[in-house]
């Protein structure tokens, strides 16, 4: 089988039409798994005994929050791939993602706060897990704030880098926060080893509403990316051609 | 080179005294405004005492990292300094060093007076002037970072605020938290530790971080 040269896609101009073609097979799966994740976490997933049918916006909350944080993590990765290799594409995709990951952590916030409400009695409270996802968010405006300002798109993504390296640390702390703190967030139910002590069915539709919501992700990243190569590179000559 | 760099800054920033005095009068007012628009009832303003007067903490160092590396970056120095042998590590805590001497010092030293505005007590008032004394220097350094990142740019003093204000929250969580608990009579030493902890956190990873954000700025 003859050798396929991966880095070729490391050009925009490759990359593009990669993109294009790629973004069906996630954007499709999302739509179907969103339906079936709603399905199961609605109408099969059974009432909870202490919180009634309110718990239901987990089905949103944990996945945004969890992609939330994964975004920045992967963002950052990206930031400092495109900062130590000098690859442009990707920079491109760490600003690609810095929207979508702010957008999936103030839903986590907004649900969370929804959910708090009729739970805990308010929609909001000071805790370390709350706190520090709200870091989060600032964080993530403060990204895209700082790349908005700046003209040059080189200095901007290696600006860029610099503060997703360095506000990655947050990440973990938002993970540990309810191992280390005591709040009124509620710890893990889903560890790696050992029994979850959540049931079933809520279980499997929690998950397939990640799967859902990790798909969607990649499939607007691409989207956005591709809107991103076009404008950087409109001085060359392939993306007059694109654009018509 | 350390000191020469220590040396340099504390001679300019004496020479353009109103320029730091003008913070620490920042600082001042800021604080004064809440007893006057709160109202005078000693127990809401001793509840309130912790935060305000970090938060205004925060803010006024905040101010201040526009005298870091601005002035040096318009008249070319900085270039100059990049282009020294000597780390840039050196560089950029020996200016951070002077920073801090000349204006979260005087802040920290300020603050007992003004705690006395709201009713706090002799304890407490050292606490806070410690809390500061370990704070100031975390402000300065993580504030740092944002200065280089943002050297020329139009956003200027907000654009800042926006960057480095997320990064000083978890000081202003622990330091208004060690005044806090020396007002209820709780453990101060917690919050101190781990304000000592982000001290120590910050002094190894943020003038490393601020250089590689001086070497983006200036390229």
């Amino acid at each position: 089988m003859p050798k396929i040269n991966w880095y070729k896609y490391a050009s925009p101009a490759n990359f593009y039409p990669l993109a294009g073609k790629l973004i069906p097979w996630f954007a499709i799966p999302a739509a179907i798994l969103f339906v079936v994740g709603l399905y199961v976490g609605f109408f099969i997933a059974p009432t909870d005994f202490q919180q009634g049918d309110a718990y239901r916006i987990i089905f949103i909350h944990v996945p945004a929050a969890w992609l939330g944080m994964f975004l920045y993590v992967v963002m950052a990765i990206y930031a400092a791939i495109g900062w130590a290799f000098n690859a442009r594409l990707a920079s491109m995709m760490a600003s690609a993602i810095s929207i979508t990951g702010a957008m999936f952590t103030l839903l986590s916030l907004v649900t969370g706060s929804l959910w708090g409400k009729p739970t805990w009695g308010t929609w909001w409270v000071w805790d370390a897990r709350l706190t520090s996802t709200l870091i989060l968010l600032f964080l993530y405006i403060g990204f895209i704030s700082l790349q908005a300002s700046i003209d040059d798109p080189r200095r901007a993504d290696r600006a860029g880098a610099v503060l997703a390296i360095v506000g990655v640390i947050n990440v973990p702390i938002i993970y540990f926060s309810v191992y280390w703190w005591n709040t009124l967030h509620q710890g893990a139910t889903i560890r790696l080893l050992g029994k979850p002590s959540m049931e079933g069915s809520m279980m499997t539709a929690m998950f397939i509403m990640l799967a859902a919501c990790w798909l969607y992700s990649v499939a607007v990243v691409l989207v956005r990316l591709r809107r991103i190569i076009l404008e950087r590179e409109q001085n060359a000559a392939w993306a007059a051609e694109a654009r018509a | 080179m350390f000191r020469w760099i220590v040396v340099r800054d504390l001679t300019l920033a004496w020479k353009g005294r109103v320029d730091v005095l003008s913070t620490l009068f920042f600082f001042l007012i800021v604080v004064s405004l809440f007893p006057l628009g709160i109202g005078p009832e000693t127990n809401l303003l001793r509840l309130i005492a912790p935060g305000v007067v970090w938060v205004a903490a925060l803010l006024a160092s905040m101010l201040s990292l526009g005298r870091l590396f601005a002035n040096d970056y318009q008249d070319g120095t900085l270039e100059q300094l990049l282009l020294t042998p000597q780390p840039l590590y050196l560089v950029v805590l020996g200016k951070v060093l002077a920073l801090w001497l000349v204006s979260g010092v005087p802040l920290a030293l300020l603050s007992p007076v003004l705690g006395i505005q709201f009713g706090l007590s002799r304890n407490t008032l050292f606490v806070l002037a410690v809390s500061l004394l370990l704070g100031t220097p975390v402000l300065a350094l993580i504030g740092s970072i944002g200065a280089a990142l943002t050297l020329g740019l139009r956003g200027g003093g907000l654009l800042v605020s926006i960057l480095v204000l997320p990064l000083y929250i978890p000081v202003l969580i622990f330091g208004s938290g060690a005044v806090d608990a020396s007002i209820t009579g709780s453990g101060v030493q917690g919050n101190l530790s781990l304000i000592g902890a982000l001290l120590v956190l910050s002094l190894v990873f943020a003038p490393w971080a601020t250089s590689a954000a001086l070497r983006v700025s200036l390229e």
